[in-house]
């Protein structure tokens, strides 16, 4: 778009498919390949069956997959609802106040995912607040580690929004809570799915902090895919990896679809 | 029509003006911005807005008119004074307490609803029973004739027609008070002149209803007010009705804001007879707040200066010699630009066969009574409030 002349935007063009496809694309095609392979001899997967995944429907991997479906659930709904507060309530603070806010919430992004997991191991490991070894303590990193872009989103938004909606209906009478829930949330809602579906992908494929802290009844999929490719089963692991990709683009999905319903300009 | 309500519920009295109506007070109104206050945008504003009265905040942009008008929906606190809506002392109240319809610029309709929902807006955040509100939503959107378009979306409208719109959502919660912030600056010309009019028709069938219309358009103030407030530099210059402010007014920013005018330093004759003007004598009346030898400006609309020595009639005039500078045709008159012993001279002649061109040397006359003196002092912030 920015580039003048035909055969310099082909240049760009070509240029971006050199470099999308087999930094992007062709990693995952190959997972794909090798989730339905017999047998990799050569440069790519070879043969054709539905085995992998007729063992992984048979084995515990559903459960995985449910696990990490529900964590993720429970995590982007936590940390939207609080990310979302914590932006509505910034706002309305002085500019430093709101900066000091703004650092707190980036904080579980810049320290190493690795390095949260095990603060939380070591901080809930003992009473009365012992949380080691159940479910909740893998919501709690996974909702500690999305919190941030769900902040982020809503913070941008709100920045974005005109402030002339919220005084309009200010001024025909409507209550701070009436204005927030008929007027705001609507407006924010677009964002909102967004930064949803933002935290649901990034806590399906949350790995390192998970590796910490879950219990051996609430094994998330990127756990099991680490341990099948960890202990030889390449295509068990690639036939996982798909179930988790499939699952994941389905979700944001059916996200995008309720943003464009969404969404009014 | 249906006649409006008022809706402040705490009056208790009845006001002066017949019917349910309620007025504006600002009552030493100043408001300051900065952490210590040191940016003062509205300085003691003292203005009263009559119940079924318009009166338009006149003044540049940052004369502090805007914020005076926000000061009334409770937007912006003021740092001292107080405003009252009716008899209510509303300056601690928050904005959905405070019972006024409001029409920003940017219309600001609610995107996520249709055009029944937003008129339907207000009366759901004041409960008003269910049962009622088809009625007035219906009610509204007639008035504003936008009844054909109730199940639109905003963003299938017009500029215009979102306007009517905003019109009808402010309009359907019956204001006792009604603020125009800037309402037809984002129309186009012939859209606004249209719009104008249609206010002005609003307002005759809603006589109850203040309204506080906040515009740096004269032509809108003109237009549309009962009484023109102009505000500069965060200071109210000059009050009164629009024949008052352009025939005698009290400022030279009044005179330059609220119409086009030629401002001529002169001095007070000591006899008070005239004043002098570059080495000249004029005849024009001298007011009782001018002594004989003060120095003034002298306003003269350009409409009022004629071309020639004398009047037609040969009545008393002033003539003035200059040199013809520049020519602007604008259909109806051509403007004029003389230069008078270096000080310009506008003057809106009607046309004429032979057009005047530059460089000609020319007289003009005018009649002592359509001059004004503005004494020298009362430039900047000596406006008596009205």
């Amino acid at each position: 778009m920015l580039v003048p002349s035909k055969s310099a935007r082909r240049a760009v063009h070509l240029l971006f498919f050199a470099l999308f496809v087999p930094v992007f694309a062709l990693p995952l095609l190959v997972i794909v390949a090798a989730s339905f392979a017999t047998g990799w001899s050569g440069a790519l997967p070879s043969g054709a069956t539905l085995a992998h995944y007729r063992d992984i429907a048979h084995g515990d991997a559903l459960d995985a997959l449910l696990t990490s479906v529900l964590t993720a659930l429970a995590a982007s709904l936590t940390a939207l609802t609080a990310g979302t507060w914590a932006a509505l309530a910034a706002e309305k603070r002085t500019r430093r106040t709101r900066r000091i806010i703004d650092a707190l919430f980036l904080l579980p992004v810049a320290v190493p995912s690795v390095v949260v997991g095990l603060s939380l191991l070591v901080a809930f490991s003992r009473p009365p607040l012992l949380l080691n070894g159940t479910p909740q303590i893998v919501i709690l990193a996974h909702t500690v580690l999305v919190t941030a872009f769900a902040y982020q989103s809503v913070t941008a938004a709100l920045t974005r929004l005109d402030p002339a909606y919220e005084q309009c209906a200010a001024g025909l009478g409507a209550r701070p809570v009436h204005v927030l829930w008929r007027v705001k949330l609507p407006l924010l809602l677009p964002s909102l799915t967004a930064a949803a579906g933002l935290c649901f992908a990034l806590s399906m494929g949350e790995l390192s902090a998970t590796m910490m802290i879950y219990p051996p009844d609430w094994l998330p999929l990127p756990v099991q895919i680490f341990a099948a490719t960890d202990r030889g089963s390449l295509f068990t692991g690639a036939a996982l990896a798909v179930a988790l990709m499939a699952t994941t683009l389905l979700v944001l999905l059916g996200l995008s679809r309720l943003r464009t319903k969404a969404s009014y300009r | 029509m249906p006649a409006p309500a008022a809706t402040a519920p705490t009056r208790k009295e009845a006001p002066a003006a017949p019917g349910p109506a309620s007025g504006i007070r600002f009552d030493g109104v100043r408001v300051t911005y900065g952490r210590r206050g040191e940016h003062t945008v509205l300085d003691s504003l003292d203005l009263t807005v009559a119940p079924g009265e318009v009166l338009a905040l006149l003044g540049p942009s940052g004369s502090g008119k805007t914020t005076a008008l926000r000061t009334v929906a409770g937007f912006v606190q003021p740092a001292a004074g107080r405003v009252l809506i009716g008899d209510r002392d509303v300056t601690g109240l928050p904005p959905h307490r405070r019972g006024i319809g409001m029409v920003v610029q940017q219309y600001a309709l609610f995107p996520h609803m249709k055009v029944a929902e937003n008129v339907a807006f207000g009366l759901r955040a004041r409960r008003t029973p269910r049962a009622e509100i088809p009625g007035r939503v219906a009610e509204a959107l007639e008035m504003t004739g936008m009844a054909a378009y109730a199940g639109r979306h905003p963003r299938e409208l017009s500029g215009g027609q979102q306007q009517r719109v905003a019109l009808a959502r402010a309009l359907a919660i019956r204001p006792g008070v009604l603020l125009l912030d800037e309402p037809l600056s984002a129309l186009d010309a012939q859209l606004r002149s249209g719009m104008l009019a249609e206010l002005a028709r609003l307002h005759r069938e809603l006589p109850d209803v203040s309204i506080l219309y906040v515009t740096h358009d004269q032509i809108e103030a003109l237009t549309l007010a009962d009484r023109i407030a102009v505000l500069d530099r965060a200071r109210l210059q000059d009050c009164g009705t629009p024949q008052e402010l352009y025939r005698r007014p009290r400022t030279e920013f009044t005179a330059s804001f609220v119409g086009t005018a030629n401002l001529l330093p002169v001095t007070v004759r000591a006899d008070r007879g005239g004043v002098d003007f570059a080495g000249r004598q004029l005849t024009v009346p001298v007011g009782d707040g001018l002594a004989g030898g003060a120095a003034a400006t002298l306003c003269l609309r350009p409409h009022l200066v004629g071309l020639g020595e004398r009047p037609h009639d040969g009545g008393p005039g002033n003539t003035l010699r200059g040199t013809i500078t520049e020519v602007q045709w604008r259909g109806a008159t051509h403007r004029l630009y003389v230069s008078v012993d270096g000080h310009r001279v506008l003057a809106d002649v009607p046309e004429r066969r032979r057009t005047p061109a530059p460089g000609e040397d020319i007289a003009l006359h005018f009649a002592p009574e359509d001059a004004v003196l503005i004494p020298a002092g009362l430039t900047e912030d000596g406006a008596h409030h009205a």
